[in-house]
């Protein structure tokens, strides 16, 4: 069975961001770039169920450029994915990107289950893997904390809002977006990181798909930093005096009582 | 003047606030706001739809609806979204509106903005601006070869007045039009807790290492009670196994923006002021004196977060009952 992760490169969250001169991106000088959280879980998830599965193999799929987001695929096949496909493009977006993975997966051929991050840290926007679900025409559920898979049907624990959980089923082919707490990411050994340095990632040109310019519905522009913060008040006294302050302020100055 | 099409939600049959923003914010755009729900429950909700602004509002009360399938929604929204052509479609960016509309976006061969924390709607146009890397810079979002504009706003970035009762909306009914699903939701397991997502809440009260201990969350959930307050946490504490990850708060949990956000115990590593530093008013109580979220505040306290924060109850308390 053919099991496929899909993952993005993102910005360390140790990063501190500097807007680009023409303003419309990040200067990406000096960024060091991680697989995006969320996709470690895919990936271990992935290989889990390869390794349950004998005869199975993972893929891992990621969009972008290059020239960089290979040293991402390289970490997913180091951590015990089997193959490895870059889609090189820049400037896409989320809808493209959604249509390039599910073209490049439909080409591949034979997918059983497809697994995500459940949101990119950069953009959070959650919404390529949904989408790609559907250019495929697959079920999806997102936000996963627990996985099983009977050979035939994927049940899924999802997290929603105030702390509820859903169990949910899906036909396969299925799309799965992980949260944290679906596993515990094993790390790239070195035995796995010398060979994945060896492995070949096959390359696929984002232009060689026949997906046209007017997929790329947003665009970013305007990138600008957060404005500066006032200096903090701190406030002084014992411990009741500081606390009967802070009710003050809090209701007669910051008005937020 | 175009249509703008709102994603009314509601909560066992109470429109939810961040709805009301949205319905309000398309309604002071002069474009003729129609709304959709689904549920059972969708009756309880189409006058307080009406008088936040939308003069028509779809719904679908077939009680499938009642809880969020991604398949069904995306059907019954589809279809409804042909009915109305509208050229805006508003949403909060809840775990609904984030699951569904990529879906619908993805089926209309348009454009999705996801997370955004600023609209402005002039005419049938409308730009948005979105925080990006977690708030460490924000972006604007243009659309383009997008028909329909779809908007999913974070919730508490508008406000939202008083609702005008003389107006109404005419209330269109319509079958479910969803068949042959390929998902099915099986159960559903209540949360622990009642009060609002941390997304959607007005005020979090969020503790860290410097509790000591899990059991310490007590003083955080007595506040919490008093204020109406929705308990967070760091990262640390929630690979410590002392509270679930629904409460992480920071770039690999949840991006907040409250009207107040108490940080207890919180020393402020950089992925956690990425996850709250858009919140308007922010309080730290923190023994280091040198810790980084005192950066990020408003106004601080140093000192023993055990000691303080049950004084802090009492005092709100006080307060909130005068």
């Amino acid at each position: 069975m053919k099991i496929f992760v899909c993952i993005k490169q993102v910005p360390d969250t140790e990063t501190k961001i500097k807007i680009s001169p023409d303003q419309t991106g990040i200067d990406t000088a000096g960024i060091k770039w991680v697989m995006n959280p969320y996709d470690e879980y895919a990936v271990e998830e992935a290989n889990k169920l390869r390794d349950a599965n004998p005869g199975s193999q993972v893929w891992v799929l990621s969009a972008g450029p290059k020239a960089r987001v290979v040293e991402s695929l390289r970490t997913a096949l180091a951590m015990g994915a089997d193959e490895a496909i870059v889609i090189n493009g820049e400037g896409l977006d989320n809808f493209s990107t959604a249509k390039a993975l599910a073209e490049v997966i439909k080409a591949e051929g034979g997918m059983k289950i497809i697994f995500t991050g459940k949101l990119a840290i950069d953009d959070n926007a959650s919404s390529v893997s949904q989408m790609m679900a559907e250019f495929l025409n697959v079920p999806h559920t997102t936000v996963v904390s627990k996985f099983a898979f009977n050979g035939e049907n994927v049940t899924v624990e999802r997290d929603v809002e105030g702390g509820a959980k859903e169990v949910v089923q899906m036909m396969t082919p299925a799309v799965v977006g992980a949260n944290k707490g679906l596993n515990m990411p094993r790390y790239a050994s070195l035995p796995g990181i010398m060979k994945a340095k060896k492995k070949v990632i096959k390359e696929i040109e984002f232009s060689s798909l026949n997906i046209p310019a007017s997929d790329i519905k947003v665009k970013y522009s305007g990138m600008t930093l957060p404005a500066d913060k006032p200096a903090v008040k701190m406030l002084s006294g014992d411990s009741s005096a500081q606390a009967a302050e802070l009710v003050k302020l809090l209701r007669d100055e910051a008005k937020v009582l | 003047m175009g249509k703008v099409l709102v994603f009314a939600e509601q909560t066992n049959g109470k429109l939810k606030r961040s709805s009301m923003e949205l319905l309000q914010a398309a309604a002071k755009s002069g474009n003729t706001v129609v709304a959709v729900t689904f549920g059972s429950h969708a009756g309880d909700v189409t006058a307080a739809i009406g008088h936040n602004g939308a003069s028509e509002v779809h719904v679908v009360k077939d009680a499938s609806l009642d809880s969020y399938n991604p398949e069904s929604y995306t059907a019954n929204m589809v279809a409804i979204v042909n009915k109305v052509q509208p050229s805006i479609i508003l949403s909060s960016a809840s775990s609904t509106g984030k699951d569904l509309f990529p879906r619908v976006a993805a089926r209309l061969n348009t454009g999705v903005a996801s997370d955004c924390t600023q609209l402005t709607i002039s005419g049938d146009n409308v730009t948005a601006v979105k925080p990006m890397y977690s708030g460490k810079a924000f972006a604007t979002v243009n659309f383009e070869n997008s028909p329909i504009k779809i908007v999913l706003m974070r919730a508490n970035q508008m406000p939202v007045d008083a609702a005008d009762t003389s107006k109404t909306a005419n209330v269109v009914e319509h079958a479910n039009a969803a068949t042959d699903l390929k998902t099915l939701i099986k159960e559903i397991v209540k949360g622990a807790s009642e009060k609002l997502d941390l997304t959607e809440a007005n005020i979090i009260v969020s503790g860290g290492r410097g509790l000591k201990e899990a059991a310490n969350f007590k003083v955080l959930n007595d506040l919490a009670d008093v204020l109406g307050a929705t308990v967070g946490a760091t990262r640390a504490v929630v690979d410590a196994g002392w509270v679930g990850h629904g409460m992480q708060v920071g770039q690999t949990g949840k991006t907040v923006a409250p009207s107040l956000y108490i940080a207890v115990g919180i020393s402020g590593a950089i992925q956690h002021l990425a996850g709250m530093g858009s919140s308007k008013v922010i309080v730290a109580i923190n023994n280091d004196a040198n810790a980084p979220i005192f950066q990020k505040a408003t106004y601080g306290i140093v000192g023993d977060a055990l000691e303080i924060v049950p004084k802090l109850t009492e005092e709100f308390k006080k307060a909130l009952h005068h």
